[in-house]
């Protein structure tokens, strides 16, 4: 092929399509860099001329000055804005996981529900679905927070229920352990206990291997940590007390509190994921051939082993890259937690941050490589699993 | 094939090469030649491009205010905006055209404002900004005469029987991020160690919502904010504004940094209000002024002397618009907080040094 | 009825039974076996108790006085009432711009083309509208049907480039209209954009952001595609870096950060194109990637054909692949314009005030307090109806062409 080529005319250099290509790229490097210097001077001589303020990160020292509602870690008005800004952070990771948790269960039950035989079931996740993926996320979060949550009773006529778990504008108070002096050997009980079960799930894999029959491995993982955690729990004294909240004062004490704004982003983003991840699971299911169920069935397995043998390692292939970036979404969408006031990232750094400080710049530099960082890191581990569950074909 | 790819490659390295040679030529990156530069453009930039000349050649001033609080500035179901603070505005608009209507008010929330400001969008800040030193320095601000003294305070429910910081132990606290309200709450409460809860909101109405809701057991900004909201209630009647004053909040009009002329225009617009109080000129009695043999008035009014050139108007009679247009302090005052109002909130601090208050304006000599 | 076959989750291939009464319908879909009727029992109570409690909060608790009350301001934001006549003259224009594209795309009047053409005949039944509203529906749609039939006259017929050309034509008139030109007096004030509120904006923003960022989504797709080192690296890093931040952060920049990058005494750019600006530079990259998903799938066979035809890389692209790679991802492409359109609520926290803005302002007036559950629904509602017509459509022409079928 190629001498062939070689040996024609070549045409005129204005048609020739390797030096139109490197013109082209020569021409677009230069409209891109000569944009990038342009807005780059502009903003270097504007800060100079307007704020006389250099860009620089030591504000970040600085004592921050301002409380915030809700922190995972210790933090007062004490500390630094860069403290602040990692308990933004892990309050953003906070809402993240547990929403992309709850989304995930939330999403594969009404998926499910959306291929049932039973009519009425199936018609109401349509109905879900088609409803919830067409209104705007930033609707349905203000809705929860204004329009629902904060029309729940005032603590003081609090809704009791049973635990005791109070329900109220002000968010949901449950009972939440507080640790003792044993908790440090208790949690290394319950390590030890994780490295048991992996180490009984492997076994069983591989006699599964072996012998043709896999027993249900995730069942055993977690037999196996549950009784390490209970013989753990009976041996040592009370690693965990009990603390339950109660009325007192302005708000309820004790116990652990779910802030009003931390519940509605929290349901909102779980809400409105579902309807997606629900999607992704349905068209999983149904991209696993019909062939495949027959053959299941044929070959004696029950319907529930055809699901879990068969139906879902398969359907798993196809959702798992759309379900990523399904999470990913989730996890930037809580950035709207500025609309209902919860301290995420965006709202403690893009916000009051940005506000006490006017380091604009600086700020958004930190937060867009937060983001950033983590929706690469996540499309690399994506990568490596897509390239471990690849179909080989022949 | 591998050859094409070679090529690519070499159009690549190539463009790179060219795009790093335009970059070397266009940046500043020589450190001494660009100061010297810099120095030699400032003032040729302020003789062209001063803050003034950009209003009137765009003939309307833009005013960064508020459309969430009520006598300050808010924003009526007809759409316009009306309140003491875009009455502001509007003088200095009336004091440049003549024409209290020659501006757009760029509603701004507490994190916006100064951003705006120093990106050149706005011309003013008139937004119930408080003057603090490190806006005054760090942020490139400019403080013009404080045109409303005020305090930060604490609303909550009466039945609550909070007086003091203490009572309010473990409570929670609505505040409006990106203020200065929300670092005093701060300090206040360690000062005091009372434990709270901060809810923090990005707007007034959302604060005020949640409040109003049983959100939070105190509400805190202004106390002139607290006055306006509380109408705003579900039950005004409910509520009070308990005898603490967590800070003192000067509020005034804040410009860039940079042009003095724009900020003596400013400061001067503000001032001449206050001068016409201390004259008794008013917007109706403006015209029985104008044959005044007293010099002070005089020069108010653009009678004698040219005092408007002094802050670059050419219109002698800058001072005269205002006051016919807008009204003097007292009228300002009156028609947006004053006892005709819903707020009927008592002048205060905010009388004539005359009157027991702290407004003392320089005189216009 | 009780046989492994019995539970497989697709029945629709089942074969037709005898019993095709209602009673039979239902023992077949609802009552199965004794786990599907306890399923259905539980099912049917839920839905009756949420049906019960929507419809006595709608019958009883709710106060719709808001709605009416704030009606010009849901529609239109500020944008002054004199000037409203304007917004129905682009109505019109939208009409007769509609119809005329039908012609030059299909050219004959389908069922689909009743039902566009139907739609501000149903809209004059909505009881809130005064007879003024009707009327000028009805030109709406007089405009449509005219535009349609005068259409058929036109030299050009059948051409999908006329009528895109025809819809850029209008997009520029209808700014123009919107937005005047004669100042402050004259026929057409100038009306800032900063005025334009509500649903109209929402439109607007979702309408300009769909157009723009097509092209500029295909460009950067191509360009992730392209065999130029130099085209791709830009492409790709542009692509990943918009994807991997939130909007808001993108919207934000815009608004507070935009004119720091611009010089000094760089004339000021609207607000509101700044967070079009933004929501066009953030669909961009998402589009790229749904187009890529179509170039992908395009197989070799068609480039090889191109150059056996001697056709230039210009020809195959525009000609070949590209034609193939958008039908190929139609579906993905309008859920990309679904959530364009929802995200331009975003805006509302830079503070525009578009439907969302304009709800949160009507909350807050003091006449209208503790209303937050009947605006929020009516928007939710205005959004999901613009949404799921738009998903509808999408199926329906997914079906037409087949995608998902060879």
């Amino acid at each position: 092929m190629q001498e062939i080529h070689a040996s024609q005319i070549r045409p005129p250099f204005y048609r020739d399509e390797r030096v139109l290509g490197i013109f082209t790229q020569v021409l677009v490097v230069v409209v891109v860099v000569g944009l990038g210097l342009f807005f780059y001077n502009n903003m270097i001589t504007g800060l100079r001329e307007k704020h006389t303020v250099a860009i620089s990160f030591s504000f970040l020292g600085q004592v921050a000055g301002f409380d915030i509602g809700e922190s995972m870690i210790e933090y007062s008005r004490e500390r630094t804005y860069a403290r602040a800004f990692v308990v933004g952070l892990l309050n953003t990771f906070q809402v993240a996981i547990l929403g992309i948790i709850f989304a995930t269960a939330l999403g594969i039950v009404i998926g499910v529900m959306r291929l049932s035989t039973n009519f009425l079931i199936s018609r109401i996740a349509l109905i879900y679905i088609d409803f919830f993926r067409n209104i705007p996320l930033l609707v349905l979060l203000i809705f929860w927070a204004q329009a629902v949550f904060l029309k729940l009773p005032r603590v003081a006529e609090a809704i009791v229920l049973p635990g005791p778990i109070f329900l109220s504008n002000r968010g949901v108070a449950v009972p939440w352990g507080l640790p003792t002096e044993s908790w440090s050997t208790y949690q290394i009980i319950l390590a030890a206990g994780l490295v048991l079960g992996a180490a009984v799930a492997y076994f069983l894999r591989e006699q599964g291997k072996r012998t043709g029959r896999m027993p249900l491995i995730t069942l055993w993982f977690l037999v196996t940590v549950a009784a390490v955690g209970l013989i753990g729990w009976i041996f040592l004294p009370q690693p965990l007390t009990f603390d339950q909240p109660v009325l007192e004062g302005f708000n309820t004490q004790g116990g652990k509190i779910l802030s009003q704004q931390f519940m509605a982003l929290l349901s909102g983003l779980i809400i409105y994921t579902a309807a997606f991840i629900a999607e992704i699971v349905r068209a999983g299911i149904q991209s696993v051939s019909k062939g495949q169920r027959e053959a299941a069935t044929a070959l004696g397995l029950n319907p529930a082993q055809t699901l879990r043998l068969v139906i879902f390692p398969q359907a798993l292939r196809v959702i798992i890259p759309p379900l990523t970036s399904e999470y990913l979404n989730l996890t930037k969408n809580s950035s709207l937690a500025i609309a209902i006031g919860y301290p995420d990232l965006f709202a403690v750094a893009g916000n009051t941050i940005l506000n006490q400080t006017g380091r604009e710049i600086e700020m958004f530099t930190m937060i867009m490589g937060t983001y950033l960082s983590l929706s690469l890191l996540t499309s690399f581990l994506m990568n490596v699993y897509n390239r471990r569950i690849r179909l080989v074909e022949r | 094939m591998k050859s094409m790819r070679k090529l690519n490659k070499a159009g690549m390295i190539l463009s790179m090469v060219i795009g790093m040679i335009i970059a070397a030529c266009m940046s500043p990156a020589a450190g001494p030649e660009v100061v010297e530069s810099d120095e030699a453009a400032a003032p040729a930039m302020q003789e062209t491009q001063t803050t003034l000349s950009i209003v009137q050649e765009r003939g309307h001033l833009v005013c960064i205010g508020n459309a969430q609080l009520p006598g300050f500035g808010f924003l009526d179901s007809e759409g316009n905006f009306s309140g003491f603070d875009v009455d502001y505005c509007r003088a200095i608009a009336a004091a440049i055209f003549g024409d209290a209507d020659a501006l757009e008010v760029r509603p701004a929330s507490a994190r916006e404002r100064f951003t705006i400001l120093s990106s050149g969008e706005g011309d003013v800040i008139i937004r119930n900004t408080t003057w603090t030193m490190s806006r005054d320095t760090d942020l490139g601000m400019n403080f013009g005469p404080t045109t409303f003294y005020d305090g930060q305070g604490l609303m909550v429910r009466k039945e609550s029987g909070v007086s003091t910081l203490q009572d309010l132990q473990g409570a929670s606290v609505c505040v409006v991020t990106g203020t200065t309200t929300e670092l005093n709450l701060a300090d206040q409460f360690a000062a005091a160690g009372v434990a709270y809860e901060a809810v923090v909101f990005e707007d007034f109405d959302q604060s005020f919502n949640a409040y109003d809701e049983g959100r939070c057991d105190a509400v805190t900004t202004d106390k002139s904010s607290l006055v306006s909201r509380q109408t705003t209630l579900t039950a005004p009647a409910d509520h009070v504004i308990i005898n603490v004053t967590l800070s003192k909040e000067p509020l005034g009009p804040a410009v860039r940094h940079g042009d003095d002329q724009w900020f003596d225009l400013v400061n001067w617009v503000v001032y001449a209000t206050m001068l016409a109080e201390e004259a008794g000129i008013t917007s109706e009695n403006i015209d029985s002024f104008m044959d005044s043999n007293d010099p002070n008035i005089g020069k108010l009014l653009g009678l004698e002397g040219d005092f408007c050139a002094k802050v670059g108007l050419e219109n002698a009679g800058c001072f005269a618009d205002v006051i016919r247009l807008l009204g003097n302090y007292a009228e300002i005052y009156d028609r947006n907080l004053g006892p005709d109002t819903v707020f009927d909130l008592p002048r205060g601090l905010n009388s004539l040094y005359t009157d027991g208050g702290i407004l003392y304006a320089p005189p216009i000599r | 009825m009780t046989t492994a076959a019995d539970t497989s989750l697709d029945r629709s291939v089942m074969p037709p039974s005898e019993r095709r009464t209602l009673l039979g319908w239902m023992r077949r879909n609802l009552f199965s076996d004794l786990l599907n009727s306890a399923l259905t029992v539980v099912a049917a109570a839920v839905v009756f108790l949420v049906a019960l409690l929507l419809l006595r909060w709608a019958l009883t608790t709710a106060q719709w006085g808001v709605i009416p009350a704030n009606f010009n301001l849901i529609m239109r934001g500020q944008y002054p009432a004199e000037e409203a006549w304007r917004l129905w003259l682009a109505l019109y224009l939208l009409g007769g711009v509609i119809g005329l594209m039908w012609r030059l795309i299909s050219g004959k009047f389908s069922t689909a083309a009743l039902i566009v053409f139907l739609i501000p005949l149903a809209l004059r039944e909505v009881p809130l509208f005064s007879w003024m509203t009707r009327f000028h529906l009805l030109v709406v749609a007089g405009a449509g049907a005219g535009a349609f039939y005068l259409g058929a006259y036109l030299p050009i017929q059948r051409s999908v480039r006329a009528a895109v050309y025809v819809l850029l034509g209008y997009l520029v008139v209808m700014l123009v209209i919107l937005r005047g030109y004669s100042g402050d007096a004259g026929p057409m004030p100038t009306v800032t954009t900063i005025l334009w509120g509500g649903l109209l904006l929402s439109l607007l923003l979702a309408f300009f952001g769909i157009t723009l960022s097509f092209p500029l989504g295909v460009a950067l797709a191509l360009g992730r595609q392209s065999k130029l080192p130099a085209i791709r690296i830009i492409s790709v890093t542009y692509i990943e870096f918009i994807r991997g931040v939130p909007l808001i952060s993108l919207l934000f920049m815009g608004q507070v950060m935009l004119q720091l990058f611009l010089p000094d005494g760089f004339p000021l750019v609207d607000r509101v194109l700044r967070a079009l600006v933004a929501i066009i530079l953030f669909s961009a990259a998402y589009t790229a990637e749904n187009v890529r998903g179509g170039l992908q799938s395009i197989s070799r066979g068609q480039y090889e054909a191109a150059q056996a035809l001697g056709l230039s890389t210009y020809r195959t692209t525009m000609h070949i692949i590209l034609p193939q790679a958008l039908r190929a991802v139609i579906p993905v492409l309008v859920g990309q314009f679904i959530s364009l359109f929802k995200d331009t609520t975003l805006v509302a926290l830079v503070g525009l005030f578009d439907l969302l803005g304009i709800a949160r302002t009507i909350t807050a007036n003091p006449d209208w307090l503790g209303t937050q559950q009947e605006v929020f629904v009516v928007v939710a509602l205005l959004f999901w109806i613009f949404s799921y017509t738009m998903s509808y459509a999408s199926r329906r022409i997914e079906q037409r062409l087949g995608v998902g079928e060879r």
